[in-house]
Order: C-alpha cells, then structure tokens, then sequence
C-alpha cells in the first residue's frame, strides 16, 4: 500500500513534507491553544490565500514561472502577522478584534486578485484543500529547511515561549522581552501555515495546529507530554490522511482533518472512561 | 541610614482624568516586612504596578536595589506574586516543577539552557514552601492555598531581595492564612528577605508584618506595626473616608 510513495517522485516528496509539517504544525499549535489564539492561525491562512492568489496572478499575467506561489503565500502571511500584533496594540481591550479584520481582509484580497486573473485552473482548488501531488522537490527542500529553522528557534526559545504563554504579565515581570518572544511566536506561526498549505490546504491548516493539540490536551500532565502527544497525533493524523486520501482521490486536507477530529473523539471518551476531565 | 531595596520620589499617577496616586515618597528598607493596606481603588496595586515598571508614572522616579528603574536590569532579584497569579488558566498542562522552572528563565538568559544545577534550585525552592512532593503534579489539580505556595515558589527560585505580593492570601482558606504567613516570616527572618504585601486581612498581617504603610491616593501612615494597631478608628476613618474597625485575630 505505501511503496506507490517510495517508487514515485511527487509522492515521496509530499509523505516526507506531510512527515515534517506533522511536527512543526501540532509543535507551534500548542502554544496557539494554550494563549487561547486558535482562531489566529485561520486569519494568517486565509492571509495567505491572498499572498497565493497574488502568486498565482502575476504568474498567469506576466508570465513568470520561477517563484512558486508560496513565497508570496509566506510574505502575505508575514505581513498579516504584523498586522495583527499593531491592531492588538490598538484595540488592547479587545484583542481578538485584529483576528477578524485580517480574516475578512485576506479574503478580500484573495477574490480580487482572483478577479483580476480571471480565474484559476484547478491550481487553486489545490492550495485551497491541499493535494497529494503538489508538492515539488524544490518545494520540499524549502520546507524542509523551514522546518529545521522552526525547530530550532523553538528549541532555542522553549523556555521563554513556555514562560510567556503561562502567564505574560509575570514574564515581563521576570525581565523576558514579552514583545519581542510575541513577535517571532507569530512569525513562526505565519512560516508554518505558508509550508503546511501545500498538503492540508488554505481551509484546514489551523486544524492541524489545534486538533492534535486538543486531543493531548486530555492526558497531558506537563508542557512537555503536550508537545510529545500533539506531534504524535499529528503526524498519525497525515500520514494516514495522505495515504488514504491518494487512494481514495480525495484532497488529503479532508482526510487528515477528519482523523484528526476521530483521534480527538477517541481521547476524549477514553479520558473519560479513566478519570473526570478537568481541562 | 538602613539600605532601600525601592525608593520612590515624588510620584503620581492618574488613569485618564482621575487621580490614583499623589506625591508619593516611600523607601523600603531592606529586611523589613511592609503590610500595604488601604481602601479598594486607593491605588495599592497601582503603585506595585510602577515599581515593577508595569506601569509608567505621570512624574516621579522609581529606584530599584539603588538604580533607575529605567536602567534597572537585574529582574531576578525581585520577585513578583500578582494578585492574578490564581487566575490562571486552570487547565494550563504544566507541571508544579515548570511552573516553578519559569522563576528562572529570565536569569538562565537567552541561548541557555536548563540545567541539573537549575533543576537542584527549583527542588529546594519547592522545599522552602513545603511543595516538593507535588513536583510532578498537574498545577491545575491542586488547592488554591497549594498553588499560592507553588507561585511563591517561583517567586523565590531566583534568590530575591524583594518579595512583593499582591493580595496572596485571597482564595485560600482562613486556617492556611497563618501557615502561610509563617512561611513569610521565616523568609523574612533567616533569608533576610525583604517583603511587601498587599492585604484586605489587616488582622492577620499586623501580627507578623514589622511595618505598615497605608495608602489612599497619598500616604496616609507608614510607621511600626505597634504604632498602627494603635491607631483610633476616627483616624482610620479619615484615611479610609468611611469608619472602620481592625479585626484583630486573637488565638
């Protein structure tokens, strides 16, 4: 059943880049939860969907092949994410107020420059659920190379990035630059929707930061036991959502997410059975 | 002249139209143990606010340890239990050791790491508050007088100077009061820790506190325990604006 993914190009490339997007996505996604911002990395996706229907755009007028619509995906992602931080300093009292203006901002945007292409092939269906046959070698290496980086600065940063979503106020406090962790915390989230959107889709790429993370949620005791169990319901989550999804012809974005909803279904009524949930 | 662990100069402080504080002078010396009280909205947590520099005063100046608070860098020697530090998010998944870990991160810095040595010292700050045994327990799961004593923990793991708490016996129950203020005194005595504490319980903090400080808008008294419970209710009144009475706990 899997040596279709090892004898072919496309398909290896996308299970590898599934099997490097099942840790950084679930990784980032549990800090996301625990601060409560789960609907950010929605406003960032659909963020990037406008910096991809851009891509797309000058691609289709100008033609010009060489970039891959991602790059542009992950400067709009960027941006989006600074964006957000200036209206959080706005509006302080109301701080999920940025997440919608950017949401609604992303789609705007994303439908003009759609206009402005007049259309897209299926190369747009395909960043908007993911597909198993996107992903190029070039595109593999990037992400590869984003997923060490990401990695690493988490790695680097674990203790402060812990630190700031358990209590901000006592970070600051502490003497930790709360401003500056914020603001790679929410680069970091940007770089990892514009590497997942190739496999899980524009739509369904928060799923993967949060579902794994509220299934580990129900049998974490410690920090580190969430991050353990949230990469490992993650990548459960791809690799059978990309298997299944090939064979089946359906985007993999689907599959994934739905395996993901059915591990958090599982956790939950196993954690029940053993003990009173609390969280 | 005994040592100030924080001095203020003249501060004041109003949020949008209305005034908190007012001309504000006030020196913690080192070793002392102050009992902050005051009417609600007398601007208590006000002034913790801008001495940690959370808060930025309309004019005046904060030293800390001897220094500005602007070039005041040396965070670990102060710690901070806020009056929110029980509203966190119960179902947070961090154990009681990483929580306490957190005291550290500041001091560890940038680019390092966790090590055995800074694991001995969450160890033996959890021993000092009587927590070690719960070391790998969920913080969600336990008590609010346990995890008060956990956040004080973390407040102590960097090896302070100053303790500054803000309301820390709001939540617990009336029998922890006194183990925990104990715990306060022993701190204060064989550590030499200098303390500085928010409270509404002017009855139990008056039996270990060595001074007191009263604060509505302007300081209204800051003198010797002794000389506070000798207050009358009519001066209390005129600092409070309203009669009050000290509840005094005899047992």
């Amino acid at each position: 059943m899997i040596e279709n993914f090892i004898q072919f190009d496309f398909l290896r490339h996308t299970f590898l880049t599934g099997l490097l997007i099942g840790v950084i996505a679930p990784l980032l996604g549990t800090f996301l939860v625990v601060r409560r911002l789960s609907l950010l990395a929605d406003a960032l996706s659909h963020v990037t969907l406008a910096g991809i229907a851009f891509g797309l755009f000058i691609e289709k007028a100008f033609v010009f092949p060489y970039l891959s619509p991602i790059y542009s995906g992950m400067a709009f992602s960027v941006i989006g994410s600074v964006f957000i931080e200036r209206l959080r300093a706005i509006y302080t009292s109301y701080q999920e107020l940025g997440i919608p203006i950017i949401l609604s901002g992303g789609v705007g945007l994303s439908v003009i420059f759609i206009a402005l292409a007049k259309g897209f092939n299926t190369d747009l269906f395909n960043y908007l659920f993911g597909s198993v046959s996107a992903v190029s070698r070039n595109d593999f290496l990037m992400i590869l190379f984003m997923s060490i980086a990401i990695i690493t600065i988490v790695f680097i940063f674990y203790k402060e990035l812990v630190t700031l979503s358990f209590d901000e106020e006592y970070a600051t406090v502490s003497g930790i630059h709360s401003k500056r962790i914020h603001f790679l915390f929410i680069i970091l989230i940007a770089l990892v929707i514009a590497a997942s959107i190739r496999i899980v889709g524009i739509l369904l790429v928060s799923a993967l930061m949060t579902l794994p993370v509220a299934a580990a949620m129900r049998h974490a005791k410690s920090y580190k036991q969430l991050i353990f169990y949230s990469i490992v319901w993650g990548e459960l989550s791809v690799i059978l959502g990309i298997i299944s999804g090939y064979y089946l012809s359906i985007p993999p974005g689907g599959t994934i997410v739905v395996i993901s909803i059915i591990i958090l279904l599982i956790s939950i009524v196993w954690n029940k059975t053993k003990q009173p949930a609390t969280v | 002249m005994t040592e100030s662990v924080v001095s203020l100069r003249n501060i004041n402080f109003s949020y949008e139209n209305k005034e908190v504080l007012k001309d504000i002078n006030l020196d913690i010396p080192k070793g002392s143990f102050i009992g902050l009280v005051g009417p609600n909205g007398g601007g208590k947590t006000t002034l913790i606010k801008i001495m940690l520099g959370l808060l930025t005063p309309e004019s005046g100046s904060v030293y800390l340890l001897n220094e500005k608070l602007s070039s005041f860098k040396r965070w670990n020697r102060i710690g901070y239990v806020s009056q929110k530090s029980n509203a966190f998010n119960k179902g947070f998944p961090a154990t009681v050791f990483e929580v306490v870990a957190m005291g550290l991160t500041a001091k560890i810095g940038y680019l390092r790491f966790f090590r055995r040595e800074h694991k001995e010292k969450v160890m033996h700050a959890l021993s000092q508050v009587g927590m070690e045994s719960y070391a790998k327990q969920n913080i969600g799961q336990l008590s609010g007088g346990q995890q008060q004593r956990v956040f004080i923990a973390r407040a102590l793991v960097g090896n302070p100077e100053l303790l500054i708490l803000d309301e820390p016996t709001v939540g617990i129950d009336y029998k922890n009061v006194e183990q925990f203020y104990s715990l306060l005194n022993k701190l204060n005595e064989e550590k030499n820790i200098t303390l500085f504490l928010i409270t509404h319980d002017t009855g139990a903090m008056t039996k270990h506190a060595t001074d007191v400080v009263c604060l509505n808008k302007t300081l209204h008294f800051h003198g010797k325990t002794a000389e506070y419970t000798q207050l009358t209710d009519e001066d209390l009144s005129k600092i409070y604006g309203h009669p009050v009475n000290i509840v005094v706990h005899d047992h």
